[in-house]
């Protein structure tokens, strides 16, 4: 189970999507996912092991490190992009569940051969954005915001900012005293936070527009 | 070594390079000839040399980053000052932006499509084959295609030059030094710095960026090749189809096949009916034409 196996899952989903739905999944899968794997993860990856503290003293290391970086950003960005992805499903439940219930109802109305190809078409048709599906389409998207405006947060809150610093002071027991702890790579660390934010922005501000775009569509109906 | 190695990086990032392969040699069939060119470029001298050769030239970039001092924090911090980001992450960026502008254009022709299958749902005629046909039809670049065809061209430039010049500001220098000077706290005083595989940086700097001028004279050429293809469109004039815009000239087909329809229809019963005229048949007979 890995990214390109939720992609799979997504697309699928994806089929009754309305346009801003299908553009905001490929810039969560371009932007986000790929950087994160291709680029963002050797970044993060020395985090700990080049993590160096002006002192002999054991333990000391571990200790600071642990009271700076409580969770890594990669995992709180792989997390993110989790929940983010999961009210899409919601979707896809609702929209299998009316398939179900069709095809039962199909089978009790006709029973000749026209039925084969009226199950056919029943699996490919596209279901219009009305009814209980816009409610179910509409929480997903208000899900959605949530989940990201939330990790977003949290990642603000916990490293207070978005800038990674050089230079840390840390005096925890066991550091004998007040030591400096050096972060590597801080000034790529920084880069790669600001963009994994800004892309975080962008589809915050896809979903909203999607939004919009949905509740004025019920309101012209 | 780091204490949580991940699960077979290389496997995972080649997974992930080539679903975006599978995903961007999609818009492969609606490109020009150039255009599929510049794609292979991308994917077999820039993508696959960056994975299979040049991560590994950077890969122990910091670990073997040493610097004359044993003062902790010294190497960390000179080793920031001088790499503010990696030339493989810049690469893995630059190819990332350049390659998506090319989903404009799948967009476009997948919103095209979409309006096909509309109007022929409306006129009467979904059946699956007629379905199948419009999914693997393969689009003229005229019209508004050939717009978002030239702006997503004109994307690819921009960034490949804007990443380019990012390059030069960052690392002025296309020659990897083998030696830099450092004082910034904690350091002592000014420490010399050693960096690790030089040359082997330097060769694989100048043959990433020899390729991106490469790219970029492509893209230069494809817009060239387009514009003279329109402009050689234009002057032949005769061509009226191609003013028109694209859905009045699908709508028009369609209505003109209803009309033929009707006609045939029509022709076939008035077989049966010769004696008898009534207002309504004649009424039909009207409106068919």
């Amino acid at each position: 189970m890995s990214w390109p196996a939720l992609y799979a899952q997504l697309v699928g989903a994806n089929r009754h999507s309305t346009s801003l739905g299908k553009v905001w999944l490929s810039v969560l899968f371009i932007f986000r996912v790929m950087v994160l794997v291709v680029a963002a993860e050797s970044v993060w990856g020395d985090e700990q092991s080049d993590f160096t503290c002006n002192t002999l003293q054991p333990g000391c290391e571990n200790v600071c490190y642990d009271q700076f970086f409580p969770v890594s950003h990669i995992r709180l960005w792989c997390l993110q992009l989790v929940f983010v992805s999961t009210p899409t499903l919601l979707v896809a439940m609702y929209v299998g569940y009316r398939n179900h219930r069709d095809k039962q109802r199909l089978v009790q109305v006709c029973v000749n051969k026209s039925q084969e190809e009226e199950l056919e078409t029943l699996k490919k048709r596209r279901l219009p954005i009305a009814g209980a599906l816009w409610w179910t389409y509409a929480c997903s998207l208000v899900f959605r915001l949530l989940f990201e405006g939330g990790f977003m947060y949290a990642l603000y809150v916990v490293y207070d900012g978005f800038q990674m610093p050089r230079l840390v002071q840390c005096d925890q027991w066991p550091c004998p005293n007040l030591v400096d702890c050096f972060i590597s790579r801080p000034t790529e660390k920084t880069i790669f936070t600001v963009f994994m934010a800004t892309a975080s922005s962008i589809c915050m501000v896809l979903n909203m527009a999607e939004l919009a775009y949905l509740v004025a569509k019920a309101v012209t109906r | 070594t780091p204490l949580v190695p991940p699960a077979d990086p290389d496997l995972e990032s080649k997974m992930n390079w080539g679903t975006f392969y599978a995903v961007i040699s999609g818009v492969n069939r609606h490109s020009t000839g150039i255009g599929r060119i510049w794609l292979s470029v991308i994917f077999i001298f820039r993508i696959l040399v960056l994975v299979v050769a040049a991560e590994s030239v950077w890969g122990d970039e910091k670990s073997g980053f040493t610097c004359n001092t044993q003062q902790p924090g010294c190497n960390s911090v000179c080793y920031d000052q001088f790499f503010p980001i990696s030339h493989i992450r810049l690469w893995a960026l630059q190819l990332i932006l350049v390659s998506t502008p090319a989903l404009l254009v799948a967009m476009h022709v997948a919103h095209r499509r979409h309006i096909d299958k509309k109007i022929m749902k409306r006129s009467g005629r979904g059946s699956p084959k007629e379905l199948e046909h419009i999914k693997n039809q393969k689009f003229q670049i005229t019209g508004a295609l050939w717009w978002t065809y030239m702006i997503s061209i004109i994307f690819r430039i921009i960034f490949e030059v804007a990443f380019l010049y990012i390059f030069y500001l960052i690392y002025p220098d296309f020659k990897m030094v083998r030696l830099v000077k450092c004082d910034s706290y904690p350091c002592p005083n000014t420490v010399d710095c050693f960096v690790s595989r030089p040359t082997e940086k330097t060769i694989f700097t100048v043959f990433m960026l020899a390729v991106s001028g490469v790219c970029v004279l492509l893209n230069l050429a494809e817009v060239v090749y387009l514009i003279g293809r329109a402009c050689k469109r234009c002057l032949r004039g005769s061509d009226d189809e191609s003013k028109v815009p694209w859905i009045s000239q699908r709508l028009s087909s369609y209505r003109q096949n209803e009309i033929n329809q009707l006609i045939a229809d029509h022709s076939l019963k008035s077989k049966f009916t010769v004696t008898k005229k009534s207002p309504t048949e004649k009424g039909e007979r009207c409106s068919a034409f």
